[in-house]
């Protein structure tokens, strides 16, 4: 689609994500989201005088875990800055991050798209370092100028940030690098990347390359923040790029001119507008933490990380499309939701040896219930030995799809087995005499259908297939067919 | 001088100080003489020297992760200049 513009979009992603800890990075306060104001705050936290900062060991190890799942390199040595700038939820006057000497570099991270919107490729990381999160100011607006209230619960609250390189062209792909960024953490278990407790943060940075005659020219970079989901994230790139190709029309301001602008999104009116600088905000006068000693990390313990990793939802894809012959597109729809689906499917698959059928009956039926009722798989009322009780059926033809589908229903209610919910029914095989005088039976009571089919015209069973149904709804409606079809040919 | 008027008039806008005329020429005097002092430093030689990224020579210090008693509420806010019952106040901020 992209090939239509008359400019190439240029994005970079920077990801803050909340590490799952009990406690912050630097004192031992709890990080429990949604508590009374000041509740989770002490000396360290608060900035007293003399209070000393001391690594979450936790932190750190969340942190090399999603470091070696995105092929982030650790270096041996790390330490940690001071990154200074004034704020009123931040007390200490600068934020403790990492500058020159991050705990991990040089990524990388593989997306793709089963809908073919875009060619699958590798979004390089630059880095992904370990900070404290600030505290939160909340301001009436309704009330103008009285004062803002701090809550500092947050602050000191350890937080891992993830910058790409600008290497995705198209929202697209944004959104993509994302959702599958956020399904790594999840599958890691470091973070419960929730986005509307703020556990999982996006700024996007993005410009564009227009060719012009005078050569190749980049357009200013802006950086858009207040995204609160991947929707967003989305539809504030889709507005940001051609606003930039409009305003370079009009004013041919291009990168090294113009400084970096920030834009907040507003998803109410969806679009972006530049928000209030903080002045001079960018000089932030890194230097080194002097009350935090440097962590150094040994090849040993990286070997031990990446061998302790569980399998990432790339490499289950390609597993679940290999051993149980699934489409591509199934096999993302399983992985997608979690660890928790996929287990699912591979003890229903055990049970009953057809990856094909498993996955038509999670991703259609199972997947449409769990949205339905808003619940998680752990809470699914139908368990994988019932469910493949109900597909050997389907198997074994003592039931078709159609009344499988009704019994899936029934079964979602109750605790009964398949069995006794087929008798209670009504439903069971009938054997193949039956079905064959039931053929016959129909076939003389109706030569004008008779006729159509010996004329070629193999429709005309399906009025036979529903008179079939009437008198026995237990008739499988595949073996009535080829058996009239049969029965036809031969007379 | 190695630093000039300007440095330290971003300097103290950066650390949001508010400095008269007269105090601008005596802190733009006295920071120089600071930084001059600390230049002595680049005359020594450093070439079999080890660049250092810590003044400690300590590695490896971690807590576990384990929830400690935070401060009562009113402990926490009671050097606040102003606040209420649950929170510090601060002159409004906008536009975050
Ligand atoms: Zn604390």
């Amino acid at each position: 689609m992209s090939e239509s513009l008359p400019y190439k979009i240029v994005i970079g992603l920077e990801v803050h994500v909340q590490l799952a800890t009990k406690t912050k990075l630097f004192c031992r306060c709890s990080t429990e989201y949604g508590n009374a104001p000041n509740t989770q705050t002490c000396p360290v936290c608060l900035a007293m005088p003399g209070a000393m900062p001391v690594m979450n060991r936790e932190a750190f190890q969340l942190g090399m875990r999603t470091a070696c799942a995105l092929d982030l390199q650790i270096p041996l040595f790390t330490k940690w800055d001071r990154k200074n700038y004034y704020y009123p939820d931040l007390p200490k006057g600068y934020q403790i991050s990492q500058f020159d000497l991050p705990m991990s570099e040089k990524g990388t991270l593989y997306i793709s798209d089963p809908k073919g919107r875009f060619e699958p490729k590798d979004v390089g990381i630059i880095r992904a370092h370990l900070e404290e999160d600030a505290g939160k100011s909340m301001h009436d607006e309704a009330n103008g100028k009285a004062d803002s209230r701090i809550d500092l619960n947050r602050c000191g609250t350890p937080l891992l940030e993830i910058v790409s390189e600008p290497d995705m062209s198209s929202p697209e792909e944004a959104k993509a690098y994302l959702e599958e960024l956020k399904l790594i953490l999840s599958y890691l278990g470091v973070s419960d990347c929730n986005m509307q407790e703020g556990s999982l943060r996006v700024d996007a940075n993005i410009n564009l390359h227009i060719e012009t005659k005078n050569g190749k020219i980049a357009t200013p970079i802006v950086e858009i923040k207040n995204m609160n989901s991947f929707r967003a994230v989305e539809r504030a790139l889709h507005y940001e790029a051609p606003r930039q190709y409009d305003i370079w029309q009009e004013t041919g301001g291009v990168i090294g001119e113009i400084s970096k602008e920030t834009r907040g999104w507003d998803d109410s009116a969806q679009v972006t507008r530049a928000q209030r600088e903080k002045e001079d905000m960018s000089d932030y006068r890194y230097f080194p933490e002097p009350d935090l000693a440097p962590v150094t990390v040994t090849e040993a313990q990286i070997a031990e990380v990446k061998a302790s990793l569980s399998e990432l939802p790339q490499q289950i894809r390609k597993r679940l499309q290999a051993d149980y012959k699934i489409s591509e597109y199934d096999a993302e729809v399983i992985v997608n939701q979690g660890q928790a689906t996929v287990d699912y499917y591979e003890a229903l698959v055990s049970k009953v040896n057809d990856g094909k059928l498993a996955a038509n009956w999670i991703t259609q039926g199972v997947l449409r219930i769990l949205k339905e009722q808003q619940i998680e798989i752990d809470a699914f009322p139908i368990t994988t030995d019932r469910l493949a009780d109900l597909l050997s059926a389907v198997q074994n033809k003592e039931i078709d799809t159609t009344r499988a589908k009704d019994v899936f229903e029934k079964l979602l209610e109750s605790e009964t087995s398949v069995a006794d919910m087929m008798k209670e029914m009504g439903i069971e095989k009938v054997d193949d005499s039956a079905i064959d005088s039931l053929c016959r039976e129909l076939l003389e009571a109706n030569p004008k259908v008779v006729a159509d089919l010996k004329a070629g015209k193999q429709q005309a069973v399906g009025s036979l297939i529903g008179q079939a149904k009437k008198k026995n709804p237990n008739i499988d409606p595949g073996s009535f067919r080829k058996l009239c079809l049969e029965i036809v040919q031969s007379m | 001088m190695s630093l000039s008027r300007e440095d330290v008039e971003k300097v103290s806008l950066l650390s949001r100080l508010k400095l008269s005329e007269d105090e601008l020429v005596v802190m733009t005097d006295q920071m120089s003489r600071i930084i001059d002092y600390i230049d002595l430093l680049s005359e020594v030689n450093t070439d079999d020297v080890e660049p250092m990224t810590h003044a400690v020579e300590q590695f490896n210090v971690f807590a576990d992760d384990v929830v400690h008693q935070s401060l009562p509420r009113d402990e926490a806010l009671a050097n606040a200049p102003k606040r209420d019952d649950e929170c510090f106040h601060v002159p409004a901020v906008l536009g975050d």
